[in-house]
């Protein structure tokens, strides 16, 4: 595979930590190859950089095989690259040019502060689900699995809603930075369930507060966030927790 | 090597309740010793890792009322690498209808791990499995469902049922936002601590009383601000995982690591079976030398996919040539060795199984790609029979997975041969997937050290030499939500009195002061070979003699060639920048510090046993088929190993199994 060889130039957003002023710097004729994967692309270079002694860029990743939500990485603008439905490690140099110089960013938004380079703090992600995404039952006392039928269509429409990886790409997307396509995939997902049903009302209103409290803009309807989801990730789920929303407050 | 040559441990220490197999949990849970809720409140456990076995214990011992502190490598507790697992999560409901029972997964798990599991664990874990997805279901969990609305299933490989539960192909990631969910609620509540991007680095002994040393807490570093920090506890359970990034390529994710487990061992406690790696038959091959890792493709594939290579070698030849493709070799030229060698399991043989197979075909030169080093999974078969659309359904998101990786599209109609239609195949090969062998742990999960606990992949106990498809899941859930929450408590139960720890004693002063010798060292290495070029100079090493086929030479080899390894790193390492802050290259070297530690571990265990068994393949042992040869005369035990200082050979200890319920026989997946 070794007459595959191409070379792209990297523009990478470095900033030393939270605190200092960041700055793009450019890395040319970066080597890889159209099979090798973009983050591995990074490696390539971060391989480089400590082979000269300097520190390497620091960004996100874990799973690289586009579940654990872990990487992130705006590319060329685009949260995730230009791929759609996939992640940034399942992004491969296949989709770029020969020669081509790639702008690598950070996600930008208010509520997720970057840390070092590219790495960002996406812990406000976890206080909104701290607030009430979860069934409020203890560990031991459910009854049957099978004693609780569901309709196939609402399990698999649950499903699709629950394949959101939390990456945040959403915010990213968003103009207004709103998390809301993250939010409303969990309340769709025990909106559509049985199980969901008994404390919706009280779900919805916390997990709404929350987010505004954090700092996340709302909603426009520009649907940035779902066109650009790794996962597809549905804009009316958006419509739907809207829907709670008003229906919970109501009965406020 | 016999038994009266190696250090034989006392029956006692495992803790098996007394009674028959079905009734020894029950028994146990009768009587074992209890806390008050008072009490609870006055009592802290630590939970190391967040992923199922991590998460669900956190958030099971929050809701039971005791104080939990939390703690992940990942930005949230929700990355842990247990969501990658795709398959499904077995059970013994039966709800098909097809014969089984708790019996039957019991049996077929211990079967499926060649008799080398301890038996009352095993029965446990089936006896839980049930419990495992009523609770899941509870949570929200959108398993695949029928359309009459009740739990769908699959089947897997090493059972002749259906028993397995799951979500598309993305089981991990929702049981794992589920138990994510609960401990969220106890986050909430207050009842857990989430520390979030912290590594544990050692873990803290304290004597007491009577000068036994107990599991105090443990010294994690903060890795944003590059802080150690100090956290004390009654007990501390690890839920970190396995090692199979001792091999730098393996499915496992990039962070996972074995340190923390490695940290316990090097205080005292035992590593159990550290020679058992399950390699899975089905990942993407390696396609170069600046591959990061290798991607899984689920087992749930093997229900309809057909292994095969070509019956000709000249076939193979063109083929690694790249002279034609797999959709222009026609059926009868095709070899389904796996259907050929194995009629009664056929493509749902077990992963040691499959594994080999392969191997055995590639080492013939029967190879598919250009490096030889790959079979095909052909779903030519099932696509006739069942249309696109269906066997879309089941695995479209594995197929485009698979295409985004190597751009070729499964599904895709390729070629019609005297009016069979084929479509292209997916190209595959055995890559380290998962670690059987662990820290050694008794029937109530506590390590050969009091108050410290292991639980989910990072034990040994449930898998015996292999493990069976769909059983990981239930493993670590079944250690996190019925087993530790009740066995903790007859060790915490006479704690009640024990008053917090401060974390001034000189204890904890001791441990961090030797943490940060060890993290200066590294950085005054100062030499000039970067972390990752000896992490994959490791690697190859494992691979090469301590994977899939092993012998006694070529462990010899492997031993002296860690032994460099070890000269290599602690003189010629080289780490960039310092060591306030953040700095990726000191966290990564401080595991591969251990990985080397762990690859020597392996190949001591792997040279120790003489018998070829699930997936330690010792090639000196095997039938004349080239089926694996064990040797329940000389080695029907489980292998410990105690750590005897830096540079020292460890020593071994060994714990006999004892076998009541099942007849140890020869796999037979044959008939």
């Amino acid at each position: 595979m070794e007459e595959n060889i191409m070379k792209v130039n990297l523009r990478v957003w470095r900033q030393a930590n939270a605190k200092a002023k960041g700055g793009f710097v450019t890395y040319n004729d970066v080597e890889t190859t159209p099979d090798t994967s973009f983050l591995e692309t990074l490696d390539i270079l971060n391989e480089t950089l400590v082979e000269e002694g300097q520190e390497p860029i620091v960004f996100d990743h874990d799973c690289r095989e586009g579940i654990c939500g872990m990487c992130s990485l705006y590319i060329n603008g685009h949260p995730h690259g230009p791929a759609t439905g996939a992640t940034t490690c399942q992004l491969y140099m296949r989709r770029f040019q020969n020669g081509e110089t790639i702008t690598v960013e950070p996600w930008r938004s208010a509520a997720f502060p970057v840390i070092k380079d590219l790495m960002v703090d996406r812990n406000a992600f976890d206080k909104i689900q701290q607030a009430g995404g979860y069934v409020s039952f203890n560990c031991g006392g459910a009854q049957d699995a099978n004693d609780l039928p569901i309709s196939k269509v609402n399990a698999d429409e649950a499903m699709d809603s629950a394949s959101c990886i939390g990456c945040g790409a959403c915010v990213a997307a968003c103009k207004n930075g709103s998390a809301m396509l993250f939010v409303s995939a969990k309340i769709s997902q025990l909106a559509l369930l049985p199980q969901g049903e008994v404390e919706k009302d009280r779900r919805v209103r916390a997990m709404v507060a929350k987010m505004d409290e954090l700092g996340f803009g709302n909603c426009t309807n520009t649907g940035a966030c779902s066109a650009e989801c790794p996962k597809n990730i549905k804009l009316y789920n958006i419509g739907r927790m809207n829907r709670q929303f008003i229906a919970a407050k109501c009965k406020e | 090597m016999t038994l009266d040559k190696v250090k034989v441990m006392n029956p006692a220490d495992s803790k098996i309740p007394e009674g028959p197999i079905a009734e020894k949990w029950t028994n146990y849970k009768a009587h074992q010793k209890l806390v008050n809720p008072a009490n609870k409140r006055k009592l802290d456990v630590i939970v190391v890792g967040t992923g199922l076995a991590g998460a669900s214990a956190a958030s099971t011992l929050a809701e039971l009322g005791f104080n939990v502190l939390n703690f992940c490598i990942q930005d949230s507790p929700r990355r842990a690498h247990s969501i990658a697992a795709q398959g499904g999560i077995n059970a013994a409901k039966n709800y098909q209808n097809d014969g089984d029972s708790v019996y039957r997964l019991f049996y077929d798990t211990v079967k499926g791990g060649d008799y080398r599991a301890r038996e009352a664990n095993v029965y446990r874990l089936a006896e839980v499995s049930n419990n495992i997805i009523d609770q899941c279901v509870a949570q929200g969990v959108p398993f695949a469902r029928e359309y009459g609305g009740l739990l769908a299933n699959r089947s897997f490989g090493g059972a002749q049922v259906s028993r397995t539960f799951y979500a598309k192909g993305q089981t991990g990631q929702q049981l794992l936002l589920g138990a994510y969910s609960s401990l969220n609620r106890q986050i909430h509540l207050g009842k857990v601590k989430s520390f979030n991007r912290y590594e544990m680095h050692d873990v803290v002994l304290i004597k007491d009383k009577d000068g036994v040393p107990r599991a105090r807490g443990i010294v994690a570093k903060n890795l944003v601000t590059g802080e150690f920090e100090r956290f004390a506890a009654h007990a501390v359970v690890i839920a970190t995982g396995g090692y199979g990034n001792t091999y730098f390529l393996s499915t496992n994710a990039m962070g996972c690591n074995v340190s923390a487990a490695m940290a316990c061992y090097r205080k005292g406690a035992y590593f159990a079976n550290p020679a058992y790696v399950q390699i899975h038959p089905t990942c993407i091959p390696v396609h170069g030398d600046k591959q990061s890792k290798l991607t899984l493709m689920s087992e749930s594939l093997r229900n309809d996919g057909r292994i095969w290579v070509p019956k000709d070698i000249e076939d193979a030849k063109k083929l690694q040539r790249g002279e034609i493709k797999g959709s222009d070799i026609p059926e009868d030229k095709r070899d389904y060795y796996l259907e050929r060698r194995y009629p009664a399991f056929g493509n749902l043989v077990p992963r040691d199984v499959a594994s080999r197979a392969a191997k055995e075909r590639c080492d013939k030169g029967y190879g598919v790609n250009n490096t030889g080093l790959a079979v095909f999974l052909d779903f030519s078969e099932a696509i006739n029979r069942l249309g696109i659309d269906v066997v879309r359904q089941r695995y479209g998101n594995l197929f485009d997975m698979y295409e985004e990786i190597t751009d070729v599209n499964p599904g895709e109609l390729a070629k019609e041969i005297d009016g069979v239609k084929y479509y292209n195949p997916m190209m595959i090969f055995p890559a380290i997937h998962y670690t059987m062998g662990g820290i050694w742990v008794d029937y109530e999960l506590q390590t050969s050290i009091k108050g410290l606990f292991a639980i989910g992949e990072c034990n040994f106990s449930d898998h015996g030499a292999n493990r069976l498809g769909a059983s990981a899941l239930m493993q670590g859930l079944a250690d996190g939500y019925f087993v530790l929450p009740y066995t903790i408590q007859n060790y915490l139960s006479d704690q009640i009195s024990v008053p917090r720890f401060s974390t001034d004693l000189p204890e904890f002063e001791e441990t961090e002061r030797k943490c940060r010798e060890v993290q200066d060292k590294l950085m005054n290495i100062k030499g000039k070979r970067s972390v990752d070029s000896i992490h994959k100079e490791l690697g190859h090493i494992m691979w090469e003699y301590v994977g899939m086929g092993r012998t006694a030479e070529g462990l010899k080899t492997a031993i002296q060639k860690l032994d460099e390894i070890r000269k290599v790193f602690d003189t010629d390492l080289f780490i960039p920048g310092d060591k306030e802050g953040m700095n990726i290259e000191l966290d990564k070297a401080f595991r591969l510090n251990d990985f080397i530690t762990m690859g020597k571990l392996m190949a001591y265990d792997a040279l120790a046993r003489n018998e070829s068994c699930g997936g330690h393949f010792r090639e000196e042992y095997q039938t004349e088929e080239g089926e694996a040869k064990r040797d329940d005369e000389h080695y029907f035990y489980v292998s410990c190993w105690e750590y005897q200082g830096a540079g020292k050979a460890p020593e071994q200890i060994i714990e006999p199994l004892h076998y009541e319920a099942i007849k140890v026989q020869t796999r037979n997946y044959k008939s």
